[in-house]
């Protein structure tokens, strides 16, 4: 790194990817915050244009409270980030395409949670997942950002094409692709019901990395960390659990919806904080509180109360701000000093009192301690985990471990590098920009803020999504002193539990982490596994399918048509002789035994010239044959691709070896490729009489012969058919005969001098 | 493979040849043939001369890479397809206008596109091959 790359001025292209981003981020805020006051009345926004009009599928956009509560993070975070990530990338030779790929991402992002079409919100879904496998792999150089790239594409890609299945399901139950037009009454008892939820949830558990696919949210640290920021914090991940909470209303209140999301949200949230717990790489820890986050949040969506839809959202928002701050925290800790291991780390808070501030504050809110939002957060859930149906025990365990574990991570990460022993000897710093310290200190303040504000954050942000979710209009009040009841006292217990676990904090990690190494299989081996098989299938397909022999490839095409076709002829016995019609003219008689003979001459004759002169006599038979009954343009046609076949097959084969030796195919193989070649006529033979015993239909070709002069001023119905009424079949067919064409010759002009056939005739 | 007779027959025949496909494609609106058996019959054409000369000589005599005259066409078929969009009908709508000696319209500068798509494709191919050796 030069001495501080931070003084060169940005370039030109750089302000103005950023400047852009963060306008529109900045309108989607000022956009959604002048329409909240409408939501508050409990109306929602709908815009809509035609898309699709023949296939239903439109661009409609719908905003309510739960969209709205999105846009807000969504565009105020982004803002924050890109705003950061201009200075954090600086140095970095790709920042305009990372400031462009986060504006993209952002936008999809928006587009996502704002469609009120479920074909538009799948391909916003879709967009988010390309968007992201480009942040995350942002340092392509790098195999490991390559790897994880390509590990949350396909994780998030495979459940996208559940998800899309599920929302066909959907789209067909509700009979709108409109989300907003659904009668939520009808799917909880539809028989598709079951296989809508498993195909739903398999794209939310996915994209919100829950077990068992919680595996790529972790590696997926391999990207900047402004992007880790942004994508785990606010969005990306988050859009599984908007997904949720969007088809909450719909899918939701049935017992499999419930235990479901419940098992699934609380084994997610008690493993991603004892990963979390284990980690040194500041960020890593992080990565594994969010998937723990996550997990809570899946887990109140499970229930329909009011109370749990209240901590979901709650916790959403604390969540966003705590999570961001942090890992922007991060992002400038490993920018001044070099590293995010935390054990080199400490003593910082001297040197960096403004991000130790921020830190400190996001931590608290993290560790749920009064006045902050996250404790308000903290305080619902646990009185929604008291409140709900099951194992209210279970869970109120679960949520106390995992909030005591998080608490322990929040003092490692916002305790251990500012306020611990400084390393021996300090390390070098650069001190960072004000444009980075911006967001953290901004974030962690909203989470002051909001926690200081109890009414106006429970009725402007949280009374609106909740409303939304849980689909009836549900009043929230909160508050920060709740009185002395059972969630306090739970409280009481996360802290000590948490300062518990800090200080045991080394034996613990050597015991979690013996279990974790004798795990038989983690999701990562499985993905492992998964890809190495497909390969493996790949390689044994191509050995078989594609072995590099034209016989075999020729053998197996052959083999198919008698399979395929003689299979449907043999089921439904089609074998029939035609009666009636006309009668064969001598001359075809004469014609026919031409054929014949051309067609024996090739078969045993030993020069190639002599087959190829065989094969053009029986092709000139063919066209001879068209000639004779009547169709003349097919007959020239023929004979020209006759001519030009023995041409091509003349210059192609003659300059190959003659046939002996071990050329000559073994007489048990030639005997096997002449009953292969009896096959195929035989059954093409009786498959054209079978057809000939069907009445053609003449509509079609009357209709032809009518309009033909009328429509397109030819006499010649052929012609007129090909070039005018079905032109656009002749456009794709000789586009077809071009790119054959080119594909052909560059696999003959490009082919390395080595494997050209050798010997010149010349 | 150098035959005086071939060599001297082929400059004939190819010069016919080509004359006859540009006949056959013209007048296949109204009797048989079209753009595809004149394209085929054009090909047939230089064949027959890159057996007599070699390619070579094709080529100097052609000095448009066949592999363009085929793009050439593709753009022809595309650009008669376009008029009637632009004329504010659909694509691919067949537009006549009267002319003195006849009627032409767009499905004639769509067949011409034919004509040279099957033209390029098998003459590149056929070069290809040749130049191979």
């Amino acid at each position: 790194m030069a001495a501080d790359p931070h003084d060169a001025p940005a370039s030109r292209a750089a302000r103005l990817s950023t400047g852009v981003g963060i306008a529109l981020a900045l309108a989607a805020v000022v956009a959604v915050g002048r329409a909240q006051a409408g939501l508050l009345s409990g109306s929602s926004r709908l815009v809509a244009w035609t898309w699709f009009p023949d296939l239903g599928p439109s661009l409609a956009f719908h905003l309510d409270g739960l969209s709205a509560l999105f846009v807000l993070l969504i565009g105020g975070i982004g803002a924050l980030v890109l705003l950061y990530s201009s200075r954090y990338l600086h140095a970095h030779p790709d920042v305009v395409r990372g400031q462009i790929f986060l504006t993209l991402f952002m936008l999809s992002m928006l587009g996502l949670v704002l469609a009120d079409d479920v074909i538009l919100l799948f391909v916003f879904w879709e967009l988010t997942t390309i968007t992201s496998y480009l942040l995350i792999g942002f340092e392509n150089e790098k195999p490991g950002a390559r790897r994880a790239a390509l590990q949350a594409l396909l994780v998030t890609c495979s459940g996208g094409l559940a998800l899309l299945v599920g929302l066909l399901l959907l789209a067909h139950v509700g009979g709108s692709f409109r989300i907003s037009e659904w009668d939520v009454g009808v799917f909880t008892a539809h028989p598709f019901y079951p296989a809508i939820l498993i195909l739903v949830l398999l794209g939310a558990f996915t994209k919100s990395a829950q077990i068992p696919f919680h595996f790529w949210l972790p590696n997926a640290m391999a990207a900047p960390t402004p992007v880790s920021a942004y994508l785990h914090s606010a969005t990306m991940v988050k859009a599984g659990v908007y997904l949720l909470a969007r088809l909450q209303p719909t899918l939701g209140g049935t017992d499999a919806w419930f235990y479901t999301l419940t098992v699934v949200g609380a084994a997610t949230a008690l493993w991603g904080s004892l990963q979390a717990l284990r980690q040194t790489d500041l960020k890593l820890a992080l990565a594994q509180t969010t998937v723990m986050g996550l997990g809570i949040l899946v887990l109140f969506l499970g229930s329909n109360s009011a109370l749990a839809a209240k901590a979901a959202v709650t916790f959403l928002i604390v969540h966003a701000l705590y999570k961001s701050a942090l890992f922007l925290v991060v992002g400038i800790i490993d920018h001044a000093s070099g590293t995010r291991d935390v054990t080199l780390l400490g003593g910082l808070g001297r040197a960096m009192p403004r991000t130790a501030l921020a830190a400190g504050v996001a931590a608290l809110s993290m560790a749920g301690l009064p006045p902050l939002l996250g404790f308000i957060g903290k305080e619902l859930a646990y009185e929604s985990a008291l409140a709900l149906a099951g194992w209210p025990f279970l869970l109120v365990t679960v949520l106390v471990l995992s909030n005591a574990l998080v608490f322990a991570v929040a003092l490692l990460v916002a305790y251990q590098p500012f306020w611990g022993p400084p390393p021996d000897p300090p390390r070098t710093l650069h001190p960072a920009p004000f444009a980075m310290l911006l967001g953290p200190l901004l974030i962690a303040g909203l989470g002051l803020a909001f926690g200081l504000a109890p009414s106006f954050t429970g009725h402007v942000l949280i009374e609106p999504a909740v409303s939304a979710v849980r689909g009836l209009p549900s009043p929230v009040s909160l508050s920060l002193w709740h009185g002395w009841n059972a969630p306090l006292a739970l409280s009481l217990v996360t802290i000590v539990l948490g300062l518990g676990i800090y200080r045991l904090r080394a034996p613990l990690v050597a015991a979690t982490g013996a279990i974790a190494a004798r795990l038989p299989w983690t999701g990562d081996r499985a993905y492992d596994a998964t890809l190495v098989g497909l390969q493996t299938l790949a390689r044994i397909q191509t050995a078989v399918l594609q072995g590099g022999s034209l016989r075999g490839y020729l053998a197996t095409s052959f083999a198919t048509i008698v399979v395929a076709i003689g299979g449907v002829l043999a089921v439904h016995r089609a074998f029939a002789w035609p009666t009636g019609g006309e009668s064969v003219p001598p001359t075809a008689w004469a014609v026919a035994v031409l054929i014949l003979a051309g067609t024996a001459v090739a078969s045993v004759t030993g020069s190639r010239l002599a087959a190829i002169a065989a094969l053009g006599v029986v092709g000139v038979g063919v066209s001879l044959l068209f000639l004779i009954f009547s169709a003349p343009d097919v007959a020239m046609t023929q004979l020209m691709v006759e001519t030009l076949f023995v041409v091509i097959a003349s210059v192609a084969l003659l300059r190959l070896p003659a046939l002996r030796g071990p050329e000559l195919r073994s007489r048990a193989g030639r005997t096997r490729d002449a009953a292969l070649g009896l096959a195929v006529g035989s059954v093409v033979a009786t498959l054209l009489l079978a057809v000939l015993t069907v009445p053609l239909d003449p509509m079609l070709g009357d209709w032809f012969v009518r309009q033909s002069v009328v429509e397109g001023h030819g006499r010649n119905v052929v012609n007129v058919i090909l070039v005018d009424f079905r032109a656009l079949d002749t456009l794709g067919e000789i586009t077809v005969v071009a790119v054959a064409a080119m594909a052909a010759y560059a696999l003959l002009k490009l082919a390395p001098p080595a494997t050209r056939p050798k010997g010149d005739r010349r | 493979m150098s035959s005086l007779i071939l060599s001297t027959a082929a400059r004939l025949l190819v010069a016919l040849l080509l004359l006859f496909s540009i006949f056959v494609m013209l007048r296949g609106h109204n009797e048989p043939g079209g753009g595809f058996i004149g394209g085929l019959i054009a090909a047939t054409g230089f064949a027959l001369y890159v057996m007599a000369e070699g390619a070579g000589a094709v080529r100097a005599v052609l000095r448009i890479d066949p592999r363009k005259v085929a793009g050439l066409g593709l753009a022809c078929a595309l650009a008669a397809g376009l008029i009637g969009v632009a004329a504010g009908e659909t694509f691919l709508r067949g537009l006549w206008i009267e002319l003195p000696s006849g009627k032409v319209g767009t499905p004639l500068l769509f067949d011409l596109g034919v004509y040279l798509v099957v033209l390029g494709g098998v003459v590149a191919l056929v070069l290809a091959l040749e130049e191979q050796r």
